[in-house]
């Protein structure tokens, strides 16, 4: 598997995020995506997803552009975004099932329980969850992704506490060890260490 | 790419279209008043008094004319809106755009003219009446369209969404043209005939038909400064 | 395929009966708005018969569309819509699903409770049927239809009423279809041509909207 960009360049709202950007990502690699507020890492994500479209350049999963790909491509993935990502009216666990079936993903009910317990998370309905568990309900996703090769996340430890945190370097490590890959942006220090780094500051 | 396709490529290029556009402005808008001039003699001189309405009739050399340019703008503005979507110029949706007020404009005339105009009792028009609906519907397509782009801050995104709007129009509009046209028929009763078309005088004919080029000349011209307009704001 | 769209329908109305209460209160709209009618035109019996037809379809119309705001506007504001595009699914498939969430829970009502409406208007027996087929016919189409019109507004300031404007002139079709059905009826013609029209219409939409919707979504979550 391999996710390549080419020359992409973003336009947001009249200023130019970036351009000629490129990068290659293969089976095991780790790369994390640096930078201040708004210069670009949250577009660079969308554009890697498939959900914006690059001003410029093109991004190509096994040599075929992503947008020829539509589903094929978002079937390999799974994208974590700053937004919650979950239906308030709607239990965690539901919440991960639907997930789940809409990224294609066969899981059984002892699978979502796991994923569930390993985050400590209740069976309530997620309005009355706290924020640090809503971001916890939305990770528990990528323990039932393993079977996802490209994993893009965008600040995946923003509102975790420690032990959360840990849980979701060893799930990144993990799953970097398998051969699979990950996109993430954070702030924060980590101690997963990137094979590769993008500084939007640069 | 043949040769053929990449000089239309080029002229797609908003720098290059720009000076074009101003050339062929200039050259539509004289044509246009000469055209226009031509037309409203025929149909204020020329063309013969109407037996059953008199001199009021000769609105119509505007209504008609005004009332195909309406039409024919909207298919214009939605295959540009289609050209930009699929090929991803920009210069095209600028022309979807700036087609948009100057066919809301004449569907407005056309409406205008044709409340007027539009007596129920003239027998041998009943067909404008369904028309008239289906202008005023044509007008909210229009507003519609100027409305949701100007809603949009995101530049990009206003073209794409103005552009699928009027593609999903322009499908409607024959299935709004025909409802309306049978809605008429239930409720205006069934002794008017709309199969056999109105008979017309031939000066009548020519002057109607010299004032749509004259409108089509203005629009040409008007739509063009204003792409230029759109150029320079975009730039 | 369907199990992904099954999932979506049974998603939206899992949500839809927690927040029972926002789709009553469309319900109740359509009540008012045909109740509001007599009240203002007075309640001889020949008039409110000639009206009803026109009268029940324009408040169908209406909160349909008041409804559509609903659609996608919720799952913008979670995050849940961006997964749905990342769907490994076809984005019109999904659309689709929604389309029909959409309307099981603010159309199908509507069919429901027309005949009720209609006794208020003392429309004919033999209409009754004829409103419901056509109601039944028809909001599929403008829950189709105003998804398109719900997905291209989406985020947008003023987007109820701009919603509106966009919506109302690619109703009228279907609001004189539908309409003209019953009024054929009542004049004692066969309804049949408006009927399988609206039929037509409502063919030709669930085969072509999802695509439009689809592109639309594409559009405005950029």
């Amino acid at each position: 598997m391999n996710l390549e960009a080419s020359h992409l360049g973003c336009e947001r709202g009249g200023r130019t995020l970036f351009s000629d950007l490129s990068v290659s990502l293969r089976g095991g690699e780790l790369l994390r995506v640096a930078g201040p507020n708004g210069s670009g890492k949250t577009s660079l994500l969308r554009i890697l997803c498939g959900l914006l479209s690059p001003t410029t350049g093109a991004v190509r999963w096994g040599g075929t552009e992503i947008r020829r790909l539509r589903e094929e491509y978002s079937k390999q993935l799974v994208y974590i975004g700053h937004a919650a990502a979950v239906k308030d009216d709607l239990t965690a666990a539901e919440n991960l099932r639907i997930a789940c079936t809409l990224g294609g993903l066969r899981v059984s009910p002892r699978q979502i329980q796991q994923a569930l317990d390993s985050f400590e998370l209740a069976d309530l309905p997620v309005k009355r969850l706290s924020q640090g568990q809503r971001r916890r309900a939305v990770l528990a996703r990528l323990v039932v992704s393993d079977s996802l090769p490209l994993w893009l996340l965008d600040e995946p430890y923003a509102a975790l506490d420690a032990a959360a945190g840990r849980l979701v370097e060893e799930l990144i490590d993990g799953h970097v060890a398998r051969g699979g890959a990950v996109v993430f942006t954070t702030h924060q220090d980590t101690r997963v260490r990137a094979s590769r780094v993008i500084d939007l500051d640069a | 790419m043949t040769a053929q396709s990449v000089k239309w490529f080029w002229y797609a290029s908003p720098q290059t279209f720009y000076p074009v556009a101003g050339v062929i402005a200039r050259w539509c808008g004289a044509a246009a008043a000469v055209l226009c001039a031509a037309g409203l003699y025929i149909g204020l001189f020329v063309a013969p008094t109407d037996a059953q309405q008199g001199e009021a009739y000769r609105i119509i050399f505007i209504h008609v004319p005004a009332a195909w340019m309406s039409m024919f703008i909207y298919v214009v503005m939605a295959f540009w809106a289609a050209i930009g979507l699929a090929f991803n110029t920009r210069l095209s949706h600028m022309m979807a755009s700036a087609l948009a007020p100057t066919g809301a404009l004449f569907t407005f005339i056309a409406l205008w003219t044709g409340s007027f105009w539009g007596k129920p009792t003239w027998g041998t028009w009943w067909v404008w009446d369904a028309r008239l609906k289906s202008e005023l519907i044509l007008l909210f397509l229009y507003l519609g369209f100027m409305a949701l782009q100007a809603a949009i801050d995101d530049r990009r995104r206003a073209e794409r969404a103005g552009a699928l709007l009027a593609i999903v129009g322009v499908v409607n509009v024959p299935i709004i043209y025909y409802s309306v046209q049978w809605w008429n028929t239930l409720h205006q009763g069934a002794s008017v005939s709309l199969t056999r078309a109105p008979s017309m005088a031939a000066t009548m004919l020519t002057g109607m038909l010299v004032m749509a080029l004259a409108f089509w000349m203005y629009s040409i011209a008007v739509t063009l400064l204003r792409v230029r307009c759109l150029i320079l704001e975009n730039r | 395929m369907l199990e992904a769209a099954r999932c979506i329908v049974v998603r939206d109305l899992l949500v839809a009966w927690r927040r029972r209460s926002d789709v009553a209160t469309a319900l109740l709209f359509f009540v008012i708005v045909t109740s509001l009618f007599p009240l203002g035109i007075g309640a001889e019996p020949d008039l409110l018969r000639s009206i009803a037809p026109g009268v029940i379809w324009v408040a169908a119309l209406l909160s349909c569309m008041l409804s559509l705001g609903r659609l996608f506007a919720a799952d913008h504001a979670d995050g849940t819509l961006e997964q749905l595009l990342l769907s490994s699914e076809p984005l019109g498939v999904i659309a689709a699903a929604k389309a029909l969430a959409h309307w099981l829970v603010s159309g199908l009502p509507l069919v429901l409770i027309a005949p009720l409406i209609a006794l208020q208007y003392d429309l004919a027996a033999p209409l009754y049927p004829v409103l419901a087929l056509s109601l039944l016919l028809g909001t599929p189409v403008l829950s189709l239809i105003g998804a398109i019109g719900a997905a291209l507004t989406l985020g947008l300031r003023g987007g109820g009423v701009l919603l509106s404007l966009l919506v109302l002139p690619l109703y009228v079709p279907v609001l004189i279809m539908g309409a003209g059905s019953v009024d054929m009826a009542a004049a004692g013609l066969a309804p049949d041509g408006q009927l399988l029209l609206l039929a037509a219409l409502l063919i030709v939409a669930a085969a072509f909207t999802p695509w439009a919707i689809a592109a639309a979504l594409r559009i405005s979550v950029e």
